[in-house]
């Protein structure tokens, strides 16, 4: 396994980069389309192109990936089974939304625009690992059921 | 919106498609940035190695990208460093505590018809919009 280990680092990296790629082109990695999607006075509807790229590509590869038992270099899948429906997911998820709507930034896109060397994105990078582990450090106190 | 724009959406969120499938193919993995980047922060190590190479991918993809095409990076949204700061912060608290953001859960976990990521993601644009539109009423139209 030592081998698939340096194979599925590799793996990564590339899919990163594409990923990456992907949202540059899209549009993703500016802002102000992000802000005009979620505005419908204004309507920008990048966003639900790029949704409907990615999604329609990967509904159908998700079903024919999933046939074989196993990924190609690891001896089992490493995928989301849960179905609950829970405040913890909705709570986090509204705060989330809250935070994308102001600045126009979700994960994905502002890691890409670290690349810009723009003030407000590596602010923005900063916060939000500091939110990353603000969130384990209050983890505990916050008696939210997993 | 013109045609071209819509045409460089599409083909951008098909590359996203792309990559996404590659990382369940070879590595069995859900790509979800925000899960990863989270889980990047706890001890190095060995297992754990993937996820900072995936984000040094990301970093090397948008440098290869700003150096073809600058324009792809302007950020004409209009927003101040507090709001931007704020804004981080939230992001980052609400994606662990939501376990995932747009690429897990809106477009992997929609992909696998997962209810959790379903409501995950409704909920997210419902607040993006509800958030846009404070900013709008507060500090007017900035973009």
């Amino acid at each position: 396994m030592k081998s698939n280990l340096s194979k599925q680092n590799a793996v990564s990296f590339v899919v990163g980069f594409l990923f990456a790629i992907g949202l540059a082109v899209s549009g993703m990695t500016q802002p102000q389309k992000v802000i005009g999607f979620l505005n419908p006075w204004d309507w920008d509807p990048s966003l639900l192109f790029v949704m409907l790229g990615a999604v329609g590509i990967h509904l159908i590869s998700y079903p024919l990936v999933k046939r074989r038992s196993s990924p190609l270099l690891d001896t089992k899948w490493h995928i989301p089974t849960r179905k609950d429906v829970t405040a913890r997911l909705i709570l986090g998820s509204a705060l989330f939304g809250i935070g994308w709507g102001l600045a126009g930034f979700c994960p994905g896109p502002a890691l890409t625009s670290l690349a810009s060397g723009d003030v407000r994105t590596v602010l923005f990078v900063g916060a939000m690992i500091f939110g990353m582990l603000l969130f384990r450090k209050t983890e505990p106190h916050l008696k939210l059921r997993d | 919106m013109e045609l071209n724009s819509i045409f460089y959406s599409l083909i951008g969120g098909a590359l996203i498609g792309v990559a996404v499938t590659l990382m369940l193919l070879f590595n069995g993995r859900v790509t979800g940035i925000s899960g990863i980047l989270a889980s990047s922060l706890s001890k190095p190590s060995k297992e754990g190695l993937w996820r900072w190479l995936f984000i040094a991918g990301m970093i090397a993809g948008g440098i290869f990208m700003h150096s073809l095409r600058p324009d792809f990076f302007v950020n004409l949204s209009g927003r101040g460093l507090m709001l931007v700061a704020v804004a981080g912060l939230l992001v980052g608290y609400g994606t662990v505590m939501g376990s995932g953001c747009t690429s897990g859960h809106g477009v992997c976990g929609i992909s696998r018809f997962s209810v959790r990521s379903a409501m995950a993601t409704i909920t997210f644009m419902l607040f993006g919009f509800f958030a846009v539109q404070a900013v709008r009423y507060f500090l007017g139209d900035q973009i």
